[in-house]
């Protein structure tokens, strides 16, 4: 067992387990601590797939920015009815079902479908002295035929309605 | 034993109907968001997971440097903040009005 090959099984037990963790516990604030968990290992992830890009975003969108949005919602309001603050509906089981159900067929028909692209070996170095975070600069901003600039600048523009919707949203009037 | 694409997908999967689990069973609002936000990076670890594994397809050609897989997760990085904070005002706008973020209770758009 190589080196990355444990550091995936090790990263990958603790994101299920937070990830378990995030949905089972009975206090909320316990469930978005246990969320800061399941993303710095979903960060640890992207490592391993070469990509440090999405990790630093990962890590400065996720756990810096929409937790902390998650833990002032969860003050700014309060649950009332019950003992627990982080309930579970009278038809959670059926929930489960449904869930495990689509778990087993998305992973049935992942095991047995045959993948356009290799499924070992991984990436090849990329050509030359360019990075990973050079690469994705490249294909979101330089005008060539097959970067990503206009979905890039409408991006922009969804995260601006977003700000406006948020504050037209949670104004007091 | 390597890592193979398998590896990453049945994570994903697995991470995905945790979420789902959370986004349907769950009655606090904040709890369903949290659910989705898991669901949202299943996915992402997917796309990355072919972004790293697409390098060389049956005739030789080289695909390293087309990382459209990451692409794709940044773009659903930045969507599932639009989304977290458009929620999230959902949410607190919510409770102001009905002093309540139990999805069971809010049912005004039940026919």
């Amino acid at each position: 067992m190589d080196f990355a090959t444990l550091v995936f099984w090790i990263v990958a037990v603790i994101l299920i387990g937070a990830a378990l963790a995030v949905v089972g516990l009975r206090n909320i604030v316990h469930s978005a601590l246990a969320l800061v968990i399941v993303f710095a290992m979903a960060a640890g992830i992207y490592l391993l797939l070469n990509a440090e890009f999405i990790a630093i975003v990962q890590i400065l969108i996720y756990v810096g920015a929409i937790t902390i949005l998650i833990l002032f919602a969860i003050m700014l309001t309060r649950v009332t009815s019950g003992q627990s603050t982080n309930p579970v509906s009278k038809q959670w089981w059926l929930g489960a079902i449904v869930s495990i159900l689509i778990g087993v067929g998305i992973i049935y028909a992942e095991m047995n479908s045959s993948h356009a692209v290799a499924t070992v070996g991984g990436s090849s170095p990329l050509p030359g002295n360019v990075s990973n975070v050079v690469r994705i600069g490249q294909l979101l901003y330089s005008p060539s035929s097959y970067s990503y600039v206009l979905p890039f600048e409408v991006a922009s523009l969804v995260l601006l309605v977003a700000i406006v919707g948020a504050i037209v949203i949670g104004r007091e009037d | 034993m390597g890592l193979s694409l398998n590896h990453f997908l049945v994570l994903g999967a697995m991470l995905f109907c945790i979420g789902l689990y959370g986004a349907i069973a769950k009655r606090n609002a904040i709890a369903v968001l949290m659910g989705i936000e898991i669901m949202l990076n299943a996915v992402n670890i997917t796309m990355v997971a072919f972004s790293f594994y697409n390098h060389v397809n049956a005739n030789g050609v080289n695909y390293s440097g087309l990382l459209t897989g990451q692409i794709f997760a940044i773009f659903i990085i930045t969507v599932a903040a639009a989304e977290a904070a458009v929620a999230l005002a959902m949410v607190i706008s919510i409770y102001r009005k009905r002093n309540t973020v139990d999805v069971s209770d809010i049912d005004m758009m039940k026919w």
